[in-house]
């Protein structure tokens, strides 16, 4: 008997599809010199490369978080029945944090709750006092007199590992372009400490770093204390934090997927052909585009709440109810933000067809679907790739707002918004929780200046009007 | 002779790539106070670098890094950024290329002069308006006052330059630099605008840096000429002498490369190669890889000046002493003569070909009554308001293996000739007879059919190849849509006879258009067009964007081609010279219609239509000798959404007749051949 069995939840199978076609591409554009060119230049600079290496570190995260299984249960007679909770490779790499529940409220690395309860003493009395926590600590035997030096010592330990793993890592970097070079590692080592490597690894090694440094001590403490503290039932923040990231990846890359469809076609057919066609994909968008985005987004997924709600029967488990209303929220986000792309490349089609090679083309009667796949596509490319990276962050942020506001995921699926929805109230609490709002806002904060920063960069390398001597 | 502007040494750096660019690499000369000094070259040789470091008006990227620019004694690369600017504008003053680019479209063209006028004088007030006045008179701007109120967008591109001129002027510089002021403009206003400032120029007493391409308007312009090439000046010389004999080997080939009727059955002296990087370090003569008469150690030992004549200087082995300098000219000019009869020779097939066509005597393609209009939309419901009658019923024929050029000024409808007769935009009205079928009532599939025997070349060689498509493909791409070749292998054969046939390697299949010059694209193009072995082709302005010597490389594969394939060419353009050697009959065109045609010994010998005669009497000739008639025209081109009535031309025409207002004239034939529209001719 297996001891699980993976369950392909939609949006995991949407995940890994976008993760193939992305390796395909990169393969096909390592072959293809007019298209490498770009990629180079985005590898030539120094912070697109350090966000690189911060996002890449968050899409590992959310591919953990997007292998999902069942695992069986004890066996009871001759058949193996599975658990009906969806987990994923997260989950179980993140047992600890997700098992140690505590009561309510504790501050980040708190060995006491951080209400006051009422406990019966030994002597029969009651009183009113922070009661230790379940799991946060609760290896110490007086917290008042170890906490601080258990603390450091672990966060120290962790910081070693950390930087050992880091030095592993960047050994490893070089050992890869050392092969490639033909070159001894230890050169390379040096050269990219001294900026004389063509891809700026000096920065990726400091981001790297400071995310080493960053990790060691929060992996070498997390199992003992809540790092980040507990929310009003008692889960761990920083599991929440980290469940989070798949949620605001997956919105951002699936969003996009949805949006670039209408956007190139309608865009190109209304930039290429005029006339009827034009007017029509104009008023569509224009008609989209004054309709309040929220409005629409609210009806829709209110719409897609009680299809779910009256269809139950199809929708076996929570996770699978909450998966499919995450993915109506993609398919809605990218049905209502293609219009600004759109109205960029019909600029751009309008301006390409008058092209003199397009006009060859014409000469030679070739058809008008080949033309604009051969001729005008492969010639807005580059608006694409910008638009699709800078938009990326904007429906990441997005998504916080949505699910602030109660339209966004499903209340059960942890995200960047439910997290801010829950600690709304926690702010107005006397004394102050602030943890679980902090962690979210760091978190996101983190991965939308790494998206920005990033597509700065390819922003940079594919705009044609920065690039000095295109015309040789 | 005290010079106004000395220049000396003069060195700049462009550092925008890996590698700094050499632009201007010791570079002097000086300007007398009063005279016309002309800088000649093909383009990237680095006269409008010159001009912009004189100014300190560099790039960014760009960088002067040594000599200096003396103006009436006062080094101006010393000066700080503040005193400069009182330079600008006050002592030197500039007009640009393109005055569509060089005026603030949101600011009045008063406004804008009164700026120059205020920013450098005292005046305030009315004043101010009545300098500007003055100035707008100075520049011969019709109806100045009511022009002085109105944007750039209201005016057209000779008045436009007017007005730069105008800004120019305002505080009565010493010195004018004028960077190629009428390359953007049509030749009757070019004649207009170099006039005009020839006439300030005299009255003001002003000196004028000329920088120009154009030998023809160095002839009428300037009293002394430098031929800069590769970021250096190579010769410098009064221009009577410059233009009775040339002394640099480039120079000589520049003029041999210009085309005309006398050269018309010769293949043009082209130069071969092209120029070198300016990144790189110059061991010694920068022409000596493409010069016919180069010596032994022109290779590796960089040229002094040397006297040709006097006041004729050529930096040259050539002429290192006197008497060597006279047997080497001679020399040359016996090589230039031995390259024009090398390749005069023409095989013996391709004569017959060319005969056996020229036997077979019915049109190939017969063009009748064509129009060609655009409706002008207005208003919420987009109605149509009005019509652009771009060609308004025009009527040609060309014959099998002939060229026929259809020339006119910008806007006049010509390249909405060639367009229309592909369908490559819809045709209002007409016929277009290919072999017998009327190609504009063929539907979309049946006339893909026809496409292949009629193709067409574009004048921008940028824009004509599609970046990211790689040369191999894109020459495939008629093949395939047009069913020519049936497996790849067939067509990669076609492909590399096609590469070789235009001059090039079959190697550059895989390659990007970004790769090449201007020259190597135009020849791609005319491989592609060739691709599916058309009978006609249209070739819009093919030279126009190209330098002479790369033009008369392409004019020249154009013949050859000719000859070779028995193509026959509808020669679009509006360069009288090139028309006039490479066509067998010309049509002259004006405003949608066309008013002259014949052959072209008739046409541009003995133009009828007045305005063939002023045509052809703007162009600029390269020989200050020349004496010719001038006939000026006035004004500009009308729009052709309102044309004048009667005859188009009537409005700026010197010998107008009353019915000329009311009537389009019909037409009168001279010859078989030759016939005008005009009503001059109607007694006769």
């Amino acid at each position: 008997m297996m001891p699980f069995i993976v369950e392909w939840l939609w949006s995991d199978a949407l995940v890994w599809l976008l993760v193939v076609a992305a390796i395909g591409f990169a393969l096909y554009t390592r072959r293809h010199p007019h298209l490498r060119a770009p990629w180079a230049r985005v590898a030539r600079s120094a912070s697109g490369m350090a966000a690189a290496t911060v996002l890449a570190a968050f899409v590992l995260v959310g591919l953990m978080d997007s292998l999902h299984y069942r695992a069986a249960l004890p066996q009871q007679g001759g058949k193996t029945a599975y658990a009906t909770e969806v987990r994923s490779l997260l989950d179980r790499v993140l047992e600890p944090l997700r098992l140690t529940r505590e009561k309510t409220y504790s501050a980040p690395l708190a060995t006491h709750l951080y209400a006051k309860e009422t406990v019966q003493l030994q002597d029969g009395t009651e009183a009113r006092v922070f009661p230790r926590l379940r799991h946060g600590g609760a290896h110490l035997k007086d917290p008042q007199a170890d906490w601080c030096l258990d603390v450091a010592m672990k966060a120290f330990r962790g910081l070693t590992f950390g930087l050992l793993l880091w030095f592993v890592v960047a050994i490893g970097i070089c050992a890869a372009v050392a092969r490639g070079r033909d070159a001894g590692i230890e050169m390379v080592w040096r050269d990219a400490w001294a900026g004389r490597t063509e891809v700026p690894w000096r920065a990726v090694f400091c981001a790297l770093g400071l995310l080493c440094i960053l990790i060691g001590p929060v992996a070498a403490l997390a199992p003992y204390y809540h790092v980040l503290g507990t929310d009003k039932v008692g889960q761990d923040v920083l599991y929440q934090a980290l469940k989070s990231i798949r949620t605001g990846l997956v919105i951002g890359t699936l969003a996009t997927l949805v949006m670039l469809p209408f956007a190139l076609v309608l865009g190109l057919m209304a930039g290429y052909f005029k006339g009827w066609v034009d007017d029509l994909i104009q008023y569509l968008y224009t008609t989209l585009s004054s309709i309040p985005g929220v409005l629409l987004i609210a009806a829709a997924v209110l719409m897609m709440q009680v299809y779910i709600e009256n269809h139950a029967e199809l929708f076996p488990t929570t996770e699978i109810r909450a998966d499919v209303r995450l993915l109506a929220l993609c398919v809605i986000l990218g049905v209502t933000s293609w219009t600004g792309l759109c109205r960029l490349l019909r600029g751009e089609a309008l301006k390409l067809r008058e092209m003199e090679y397009i006009q060859a083309a014409h000469a030679f009667g070739v058809s008008h679907w080949r033309v604009m796949m051969r001729h005008i596509t492969p010639n807005v490319m580059h608006i694409v790739m910008i638009a699709l990276v800078m938009d990326f962050s904007g429906l990441v942020l997005a998504e916080a707002v949505l699910s602030y506001v109660g339209v966004g995921v499903d209340p059960s699926m942890i995200s960047f918004g439910t997290m801010i929805n829950s600690a709304r109230l926690e702010m107005a609490r006397e004394p102050m929780v602030w943890w679980s709002l902090a962690a979210a806002f760091v978190f996101m904060l983190t991965l939308v200046l790494a998206a920005n920063l990033f597509a700065d960069a390819v922003r940079d390398a594919f705009d044609p009007r920065l690039i000095v001597g295109g015309r040789s | 002779m005290s010079a106004l502007l000395k220049v000396t040494g003069l060195s700049t750096l462009i550092c925008g790539g890996p590698l700094p660019v050499r632009a201007v690499d010791g570079v002097s000369f000086d300007i007398a106070a009063g005279e016309t000094f002309a800088l000649v070259g093909e383009s990237g040789c680095g006269k409008s670098m010159t001009a912009l470091s004189i100014m300190r008006l560099l790039p960014e990227a760009g960088e002067i890094a040594g000599g200096t620019v003396e103006l009436a004694g006062e080094n101006l690369l010393a000066l700080p950024e503040s005193r400069m600017r009182d330079v600008r504008g006050r002592r030197v003053a500039m007009i640009f290329q393109e005055p569509g680019l060089s005026l603030n479209p949101v600011m009045t063209v008063g406004a804008q002069i009164a700026e120059a006028v205020t920013r450098h004088t005292a005046l305030t007030g009315a004043a101010v308006e009545a300098r500007v006045l003055e100035l707008l008179d100075a520049v011969r701007m019709p109806d100045a006052r009511r022009r002085m109120t109105e944007y750039p967008f209201q005016m057209s591109g000779g008045m436009k330059q007017r007005v730069m001129i105008a800004i120019a002027l305002a505080c009565d510089p010493d010195l004018l630099i004028a960077d190629e002021p009428t390359t953007a403009l049509d030749v009757t206003v070019q004649a207009q605008v170099l006039e005009l400032l020839r006439e300030l120029q005299r009255s003001r007493g002003m000196a004028m840096l000329l920088i120009t391409h154009d030998l023809g308007v160095v002839a009428q312009m300037a009293q002394r000429v430098a031929v800069m090439y590769a970021g250096e000046i190579i010769e410098t010389a009064p221009v009577d002498l410059f233009f009775a004999g040339p002394a640099h080997p480039y120079s000589r080939k520049l003029f041999e490369s210009l085309p005309d009727r006398a050269g018309r059955g010769k293949t043009l002296a082209a130069i071969r190669g092209t120029v070198p990087a300016l990144t790189r370090q110059f061991t010694g003569c920068r022409f000596a890889e493409r010069c016919d008469s180069a010596l032994a150690h022109c290779a590796d030992t960089i040229p002094q000046w040397g006297a040709v004549r006097e006041g004729q200087r050529a930096k040259c082995h050539l002429y290192g002493s006197d008497e060597r300098g006279v047997m080497s000219d001679e020399r040359g000019e016996a090589s230039a003569e031995r390259g024009v009869m090398n390749d005069e020779r023409t095989s013996p097939r391709e004569t017959a070909v060319r005969s056996s066509l020229i036997t077979h005597h019915s049109s190939l393609l017969q063009v009748e009554d064509l129009q060609v209009h655009f409706p002008i939309r207005k208003g919420l419901l987009q109605r149509v308001t009005g019509q652009v009658k771009a060609v308004d019923g025009v009527s040609l024929e060309i014959a099998p293996c002939r060229t026929l050029g259809l020339v006119g000024e910008s806007g006049c409808g010509k390249t909405t000739v060639g367009k229309g007769l592909l369908r490559l935009v819809a045709p209002t009205g007409g016929r277009v007879l290919f072999d017998g079928t009327d190609l504009l009532t063929l539907k979309r599939s049946a006339l893909r059919g026809r496409r292949r025997h009629a193709q067409i070349i574009f004048q921008d060689p940028y824009a004509s190849l599609n970046p990211r498509v790689r040369i191999g493909d894109a020459l495939e791409e008629g093949m395939l849509a047009l069913g020519v070749g049936a497996t790849a292998e067939e067509r990669a054969t076609r492909i590399d006879a096609l590469l070789a046939e235009v001059g090039l390697a079959a190697e550059v299949k895989g390659r990007y258009p970004h790769e090449f010059s201007g020259g190597q694209r135009q020849r791609i193009a005319i491989a592609r067009a060739l691709s599916v072995e058309p009978q006609l082709i249209v070739c819009d302005e093919p030279t126009s964007a190209l330098d002479v010597s790369v033009q008369a490389q392409i004019l020249n594969l154009l013949k050859r081609l000719q000859r070779s394939k028995g193509l026959a060419y509808l020669f679009i353009s509006h360069n009288m010279a090139v028309v006039e050697y490479m066509a067998d009959e010309v049509a002259v065109m004006y405003l949608g219609r066309i008013v002259e045609r014949g052959t072209v010994a008739e046409v541009l010998r003995n133009p009828r239509h007045p305005y063939t005669q002023a045509l052809l009497s703007a162009v600029p000739v390269a020989d200050p000798q020349a004496a010719r008639p001038v006939i000026r025209v006035a004004g500009d081109l009308p729009s052709p959404l309102n044309p004048p009535q009667g005859c188009h031309f009537h409005p700026r025409c010197g010998a107008a007749l009353p019915q000329c207002a009311t009537q389009f004239p019909d037409e009168k034939t001279f010859s078989a051949s030759h016939a005008t529209r005009c009503h001059l001719y109607d007694r006769a």
